[in-house]
């Protein structure tokens, strides 16, 4: 393991943990909340010729704090015949598997949450997690539409991790190690045939990996095209529909974080995550720098998920399956191939 | 992690951290798996293995084996429970207790789960008797690739060619025409 900042190195190891625990809640809180506002109020609005939060503090940013106040003080209402302790642990189990993912994520050289070996393989294992919170919101709710969106969903994520397991594998390859930090400073270290003046990104020889990544990742957040689970014109909500209040807004909150979540893995991955070409690598500067850098690519990559959202049309179940098990799948093993062969080659 | 393990290694032997650590998960492990053979409730049986599963999984974490232990989630809770729950789902997912699940057959499941912790623990000390594992830091990837991809090389390619009939023999069964 690299060694920590000379800060971090006087800090006690329980000491050092609480301040990871808490940066991990800022970045998860911070990111969903950005992408709330920035995304969903204002962006949106203006695509759809919408008002948006106009009033609630300067450009409507206090909207925010409101709609958190709303939905607190609802009633936590719990249906009669529900599984009492099976639903209301649902929304935690999803939430916990957003807070595993964001600490594999490097926001600078030194400033990272768990310099592990096996980063990438983590994020793909804990994000596999979420899947059981929402069968338990599912089957917990003991309701017609909570359940068979709760099926759609599970059939949904099972068939698309595959092709986003696939994708990340010829970055992999193409790194030659599974840990975010040394993905970073492999495409740092790199040059694009033999010019180094921006290292080289992952996206320019793994374009088809990302474009799979993105579209996997997509379905992964349940987003538009690929919302079957949640259709609110067939399910009301899917495997949302009985909650309310606080349980509802920590659904709210795990959707829009996994979204940011993933596009810092994304960004990490194939768009260089927080290096700036023209600073050393490990330059300190980098500790400042770095976590805006990765928050702009963050924002730019949710863009296209948001925009995808909603401009597209929903898929139906069957065109879904079959786009993730034979188009995408395929694709994905075809570039591990091809990744494999002009790593020996070159 | 691995600052923990020089902490362990630096002072003494012993590992009293994990020592603690590992007693109090093996006791939620062991009681979660008792719930799961107890409860009448299939998908409650099923989500008490994801404790189970998970506890392994932590266990392998405090053995410094990482990557075994991702795959321990990526696996075991990541596919085959969900699975699990979703084949009983689709099928029989009765909300509240099933008296005959828990009821069938529990003699033989008794006498099987006997023999077979017997038949473990014997192994296990006969083999692991004064063995002492030392663990100075967390057992890295590249370390098991290695040794997957050159000794157990044969070994893996027999056991991804018989995962590759199983499938296929999965499909050849599954299809009605």
């Amino acid at each position: 393991m690299i060694d920590a900042t000379i800060l971090l190195g006087e800090l006690a190891y329980w000491q050092q943990t609480s301040l990871r625990v808490v940066g991990g809640l800022a970045a998860v809180l911070l990111i969903a909340g950005t992408l709330v506002y920035l995304h969903l109020f204002k962006l949106v609005s203006f695509m759809q010729s919408r008002l948006g939060p106009m009033e609630a503090g300067p450009f409507g940013s206090l909207q925010l704090l409101a709609e958190v106040g709303k939905f607190l003080q609802k009633e936590d209402l719990v249906p009669r015949k529900a599984d009492r302790f099976v639903f209301l642990a649902a929304p935690f189990v999803v939430l916990v598997s957003t807070f595993l993912l964001v600490v594999v994520v490097p926001w600078g050289p030194d400033a990272w949450f768990v310099d592990s070996d096996i980063g990438i393989y983590l994020a793909m294992a804990v994000s596999s997690v979420s899947v059981i919170g929402i069968l338990m919101a599912g089957w917990g709710s003991a309701s017609k539409y909570s359940l068979l969106g709760g099926l759609r969903a599970t059939g949904q994520l099972i068939a698309y991790e595959l092709p986003l397991i696939l994708a990340v594998i010829g970055v992999v390859i193409q790194a030659g190690t599974m840990n975010m930090q040394l993905i970073v400073t492999a495409q740092a270290d790199g040059a694009i045939f033999g010019w180094d003046g921006i290292g080289n990104p992952y996206i320019l020889t793994q374009g088809v990996g990302f474009l799979l990544f993105m579209i996997a990742m997509q379905a992964e957040l349940t987003q538009t095209p690929f919302d079957m689970p949640i259709a609110e014109s067939e399910l009301v909500t899917g495997y949302m529909t009985e909650y309310s209040g606080m349980r509802f807004l920590l659904f709210f909150i795990g959707e829009f974080a996994t979204a940011g979540v993933f596009s810092a893995i994304a960004a990490v991955l194939f768009l260089g995550g927080w290096y700036v070409p023209g600073i050393d690598s490990d330059d300190n500067i980098l500790n400042v720098i770095g976590p805006l850098v990765m928050l702009t690519k963050v924002v730019g990559l949710t863009f296209l998920v948001f925009w995808f959202r909603f401009t597209f049309p929903r898929f139906r179940e069957d065109q879904l399956q079959k786009l993730a098990w034979k188009v995408l799948i395929p694709v994905a093993l075809a570039n591990i191939v091809a990744t494999g062969i002009l790593k020996v080659a070159f | 992690m691995s600052a923990l393990f020089a902490a362990a290694s630096a002072d003494a032997d012993i590992y009293v951290a994990q020592n603690v650590f590992f007693g109090l998960i093996a006791i939620t492990m062991i009681w979660a798996a008792l719930r799961v053979v107890t409860t009448s409730n299939v998908v409650h049986a099923a989500l008490w293995l994801v404790v189970v599963l998970g506890g392994v999984a932590v266990q392998f974490l405090f053995l410094g084996a990482e990557f075994v232990a991702v795959t321990q989630v990526l696996v075991y809770i990541g596919a085959v429970i969900v699975l699990f729950l979703f084949g009983v789902m689709l099928t029989r997912a009765s909300m509240g207790a099933d008296e005959s699940v828990a009821r069938e057959k529990r003699t033989m499941a008794t006498v099987t789960a006997v023999l077979l912790f017997a038949v473990m623990a014997v192994a296990l000390i006969d083999s692991f008797e004064d063995v002492r594992l030392v663990i100075d830091e967390p057992q890295s990837t590249t370390l098991v690739s290695d040794s997957i991809f050159s000794q157990y090389i044969v070994p893996f390619e027999a056991v991804s060619v018989l995962l590759l009939a199983a499938l296929v023999g999965a499909i050849v069964v599954a299809r009605r025409d």
